[in-house]
């Protein structure tokens, strides 16, 4: 057995295993992500030989690649990609649940990953803005984005694209939201651009870009009888 | 935020023993509590996290509902069931928090979250009873335009947040627990409380009993039916007022009437004599206005919130008139 076990890669990591070597340390030890997403190398739990104790183990997909990580229960997930994975693309906005700067998609379903502990996610896969292009080319989002201008000053971009990757699959499904008229008509949504501020409504943006991000969205949505003979 | 523990619950029974240790919570989607370990309000040793232990599913259930308590509240909302037989609860959920909150948060967290009082939120506000219990209440004296205006006591003037719940009440839902006891049914009308002398206390879930599920009977009344969200912004924002109403109405005439109000009191508010007094009558504005005077009796505002109480009676009103226009 290796003297200590880095599970996941990282800086902090890589950058104490030369010192602890040369203490001639042989104790097993093993990279534990801590809160606020810096890692640092601890003794395994003297009773199982296994992670610390009061640690979790998980395992995750992101963006196509396996993790698996010793997380102190209190690493968020936005804190793990962020700082221990370097996906620094999902931003920290509130830290609250407010902003959406954080959107990212777990199992496809957009969710905040400020409130959500990693360890909640073992075993999920997770997609953020990193991994949306497929080939060096742009996902059809992140290029509807670009061409009608939808962010000033960028922040709040990543987790507005990741809501509308989202967005689209929901309304492709017929996933009603609060502006939806008809519950009980279960077809593809009708994305007027009522639904679509409404169904944004989880995505600040400070820079007041709203008016190009949902026509950014619009350019995406489906053809629709209604909207069609409505003047550009 | 303080370290805690993190225990991955394998059965109910499981979750039920792991919470037993002192200074335990149950975790579900963690959109209201971790928020709140973020602030300090809440500090456990412990989190059991139950997402994976109660059902999820949403089915049939003699003749009515069963919501698992562990179904996010976004599958609930998009579900085909709900959609057509209760509507009312689709719209309640879809009128709260945000598409990326709703996929993460629990039905049986949504029965459990806390008041939004800023009172409470905010631990550099020294004084909160529910929060910090003999320290005082800093809404009566402070800003408290968002508070109750129905069953608040001296020590809080708290209101419940949810959406949810008040659709919940009007459905006359029941929710199933399990503890160390053993498994017992609440009707949702005894499940959250009203302040008194121990506002630390949200409802009567005894200490280790977890949500299991929610089960909505069938209702006549249930189709016919309207959740009004009054707010300061027209999305993601809580209540200042809601009204959840559903009407049975045959040839006519009202057969059995549904309404509870969100955003007055410390648990969605019902008055059975209000309900009472729509049966039997014809649908019109005349009886609404009769049944919001009954729902309102005895409302106290706060001194930044006298509005809340015309608002709520229109609110009734107009939630009852398309109501009663629904086919």
């Amino acid at each position: 057995m290796s003297a200590f076990e880095t599970d996941g890669f990282h800086h902090m990591a890589r950058a104490a295993r030369p010192r602890i070597a040369a203490m001639g340390l042989t104790r097993r030890q093993f990279a534990v992500v801590l809160a606020g997403g810096g890692t640092a190398l601890l003794d395994a739990d003297p009773q199982t030989g296994g992670p610390p104790a009061g640690t979790v183990s998980c395992t995750f997909t992101v963006n196509g690649q396996a993790h698996s990580v010793v997380l102190d229960p209190r690493v968020s997930l936005l804190d793990l990609l962020r700082e221990h994975l370097r996906l620094t693309g999902t931003k920290k906005g509130c830290d609250h649940g407010q902003c959406g700067a954080c959107t990212v998609l777990a199992d496809g379903r957009r969710i905040n990953s400020c409130l959500s502990l990693a360890a909640q996610h073992d075993g999920d896969r997770i997609t953020t803005i990193e991994g949306l292009e497929r080939n060096g080319q742009l996902h059809p989002v992140q290029a509807a984005f670009l061409d009608h201008d939808g962010f000033q000053c960028g922040y709040c971009t990543p987790g507005q694209i990741c809501s509308a990757v989202a967005l689209l699959d929901e309304a492709r499904a017929g996933s009603p939201s609060f502006v939806t008229r008809d519950l009980r008509n279960n077809g593809p949504i009708d994305l007027t651009d009522d639904e679509i501020r409404e169904r944004m409504s989880g995505n600040l943006c400070r820079c007041g870009a709203y008016p190009n991000i949902v026509a950014a969205v619009r350019s995406l949505a489906p053809p629709s009888a209604s909207r069609s003979i409505e003047p550009e | 935020m303080r370290p805690f523990t993190y225990h991955r619950a394998a059965s109910v029974t499981d979750a039920v023993a792991a919470v037993g240790r002192p200074e335990s919570k149950f975790l579900g989607g963690g959109t209201n509590l971790i928020d709140l370990m973020k602030t300090g309000v809440e500090h456990p040793a412990h989190l059991v996290d139950v997402t994976r232990v109660p059902s999820a599913a949403i089915e049939e259930h003699a003749g009515g509902l069963r919501i698992g308590a562990m179904a996010r509240n976004s599958d609930v909302a998009n579900h085909a069931l709900v959609r057509t037989r209760y509507p009312l609860l689709a719209q309640a959920l879809l009128a709260g928090a945000t598409p990326q909150l709703r996929n993460l948060a629990t039905v049986g967290g949504n029965l459990m979250q806390r008041t939004r009082c800023y009172y409470f939120y905010d631990p550099t506000l020294g004084e909160c009873n529910k929060r910090n219990p003999g320290s005082g209440c800093g809404a009566r004296s402070g800003f408290n335009r968002i508070h109750a205006i129905l069953g608040a006591s001296p020590q809080c003037i708290a209101v419940h947040p949810s959406d949810l719940c008040v659709a919940l009440a009007a459905l006359e839902a029941v929710v199933q627990v399990q503890g160390p006891a053993g498994a017992r049914a609440i009707p949702m009308a005894d499940f959250h409380r009203l302040p008194g002398n121990t506002p630390q206390i949200d409802t009567n879930l005894r200490p280790e009993e977890l949500i299991v599920a929610v089960d909505v009977p069938p209702q006549a009344a249930a189709t016919r039916s309207h959740y009004l969200k009054v707010r300061d912004r027209n999305s993601y924002a809580f209540a200042l007022v809601s009204v959840a109403a559903a009407l049975d109405i045959d040839g006519g005439t009202i057969r059995q009437a549904r309404i509870a109000l969100g955003g007055v009191a410390h648990k969605p508010w019902r008055v059975p004599a209000a309900e009472q007094a729509l049966a039997g009558q014809p649908p019109g504005e005349a009886a609404f206005a009769r049944a919001a005077d009954l729902l309102l009796a005895g409302a106290q505002p706060q001194h930044d919130n006298a509005f809340k109480v015309e608002l709520a009676r229109r609110s009734v009103v107009r939630a009852l008139t398309v109501a009663a226009s629904q086919s």
